[in-house]
């Protein structure tokens, strides 16, 4: 399941922030990622200090709690629904902790709702000592395309 | 005020909270349309749809969505859903 989900994102490196999937069903998702020492941004941010820029953890958590799990929900609504039109609509996020280089993170999202292809959620990232170092509200509209069209 | 005009401004009030901040609510009118007109978009379109279900104790499905582009529409709709509940 976690793979097939992987497979339909839209996403692709340097990018993708989804690693893997430990849980998934009609309320939330659980998802991990790696930020490597390698990504290009840890060059930038900051010089000769790097950490994780904020806006990529909440890329991170919109990937992992809002894609993954609106996927997952698509699926059970469209028909051989084969890839998701997608906008992130809203971000609140609060940060609480630094991600350095190759830590692994994991994502636990907790759907609002999910109604008039609109996903809403409440989402928390731990970082690999298992401390809060986000949390937030997301939101976002995602609509299936058909296959073939 | 009739039941209708309450309902009327009832919707005012809850569009009013979704306008972006040049917007202001004194341009909300009957002809309005939410997106091209009150600079709403689709995802803030959706909540006034879910407060409008809250205050209304109406359930709206996506073919009233749909239609729901101006306000106008909209109060059509809110009429017909709580005229189907009694």
């Amino acid at each position: 399941m976690a793979h097939e989900i992987i497979e339909k994102l839209p996403y692709s490196h340097p990018f993708l922030f989804v690693d893997d999937l430990q849980d998934i069903n009609q309320n939330g998702v659980i998802g991990s990622f790696t930020f490597k020492n390698e990504l290009d941004f840890f060059r930038g941010h900051f010089k000769e200090a790097p950490v994780t820029p904020g806006v990529i953890l909440t890329e991170c958590c919109a990937q992992i709690g809002l894609v993954c799990l609106g996927i997952y929900l698509l699926d059970a609504q469209v028909k051989d629904f084969e890839k998701p039109q997608l906008a992130l609509s809203s971000s609140e996020m609060e940060f609480y902790l630094p991600v350095f280089p190759d830590e692994t993170v994991r994502v636990e999202s907790e759907k609002i709702y999910f109604r008039f292809n609109k996903l809403k959620c409440k989402v928390k990232l731990f970082n690999q000592s298992g401390k809060l170092a986000c949390k937030g509200i997301l939101a976002g509209m995602l609509t299936g395309v058909e296959s073939g069209k | 005020m009739s039941e209708k005009e309450k309902r009327y401004e009832e919707l005012k009030e809850i569009v009013a909270n979704y306008l972006p901040e040049d917007v202001p609510s004194q341009s909300i009118s009957l002809e309005s349309h939410f997106i091209n007109e009150l600079n709403i978009n689709s995802a803030n379109l959706v909540d006034i749809v879910l407060d409008v279900e809250d205050a209304f104790d109406i359930m709206l499905e996506n073919e009233d969505m749909d239609k729901m582009t101006t306000v106008q529409e909209a109060l059509r709709i809110i009429d017909l859903k709580i005229d189907n509940k009694s």
